[in-house]
């Protein structure tokens, strides 16, 4: 993937309306490989408890870095959608610290792309979900010889 | 023979229901952030995500984020479990919900895995969702919860979670 490619990618991603509602930045992209972070915010919280970001925010990391990683996936898909995310929480991510996910597309059929991600906190070593998904892959239709 | 005992007054009860929900879902930050609410008749709860420009992942079509579709069920399907525990110790008399507030909260069950199924986009309007708890063990827990906008029947999103039921009693204080 070249730089302006690149460029292209990073603003699709931050355009998205509940992608920037959740502060999401795009750290890294090429080839069917996605990391995009999520800062620890207060009103992200799903339990009051223990200050532990919602297992939902974290859902919308990872389908966000999904769809990231199948859009650059050397294919060329014009577009994409999920059809289904499954996620393991693993263990709680540490209060105030920031998310990172990072997604691969590895295989794609003519219309289907499947994925994996891990999520980590500033312990990298230990991830605090994993998630596996297949999302639709839209071509760009072929031309009549 | 006893004569039996009268009724509480249908809003006092009802009160005391609102009251109980209330304090559950106003505890979480993340249900306030996506603008979530819940009805309630009698023991059943319809989760509610109101449109909101916030929820778009596709700004072209426009269709909502799944992640926010996902949090929307997951958020229903904490909310159904975590409900009919206090539920059935509001009912049996054992909590006072009264007791409830800011300051003694439910304990939430936490989620050891939740598998998302997209039907179809989610259209920019008001989305409602509906959770079953098909097992709810003294440790695990399994819940179903369906996602609909216009039509009951068309759902446009379902889901499946297992939960860790909250351990150390039903209520912490803070």
């Amino acid at each position: 993937m070249d730089e302006r490619k690149r460029e292209l990618a990073r603003k699709f991603i931050e355009a998205i309306p509940h992608s920037r509602a959740l502060g999401m930045v795009l750290e890294r992209i090429e080839d069917g490989v996605a990391v995009i972070s999520m800062p620890y915010d207060e009103r992200f919280v799903g339990d009051p408890e223990t200050g532990v970001i919602h297992g939902g925010a974290v859902s919308a990391l990872m389908d966000t870095c999904g769809g990231a990683a199948v859009m650059s996936h050397p294919t060329g898909a014009i577009g994409t959608a999920t059809l289904d995310l499954r996620i393991d929480y693993m263990r709680p991510a540490r209060p105030g610290d920031r998310i990172t996910a990072r997604a691969e597309c590895y295989h794609v059929t003519r219309s289907v792309a499947f994925v994996r991600a891990t999520a980590h906190d500033s312990d990298t070593d230990r991830p605090v979900a994993a998630a596996n998904g297949a999302f639709t892959l839209e071509r760009p239709r072929e031309v009549e010889t | 023979m006893s004569p039996r005992q009268r009724p509480e007054p249908v809003q006092v009860v009802k009160q005391r229901r609102d009251a109980a929900l209330r304090a559950l879902v106003q505890s979480v930050p993340y249900i306030r952030f996506l603008g979530i609410e819940f009805e309630r008749r009698g023991d059943e709860l319809t989760a509610i995500l109101p449109f909101d420009e916030k929820l778009i992942g596709n700004p072209l079509l426009p269709a909502l984020h799944g992640g926010a579709t996902a949090a929307f069920l997951e958020v229903a399907a904490i909310i159904e479990l975590s409900w009919s525990l206090i539920w059935e110790e509001m009912e049996s008399g054992r909590l006072d919900p009264q007791r409830l507030g800011p300051d003694c909260l439910p304990r939430l069950p936490k989620t050891i895995d939740f598998t998302v199924d997209y039907l179809r986009s989610g259209l920019p309007r008001d989305a409602y969702a509906r959770a079953r708890v098909n097992r709810s063990g003294r440790r695990y827990a399994s819940v179903h919860v369906e996602a609909w906008q216009d039509n009951r029947a068309r759902l446009f999103a379902q889901a499946t979670g297992h939960f860790l039921m909250p351990q150390g009693g039903l209520l912490r204080h803070g």
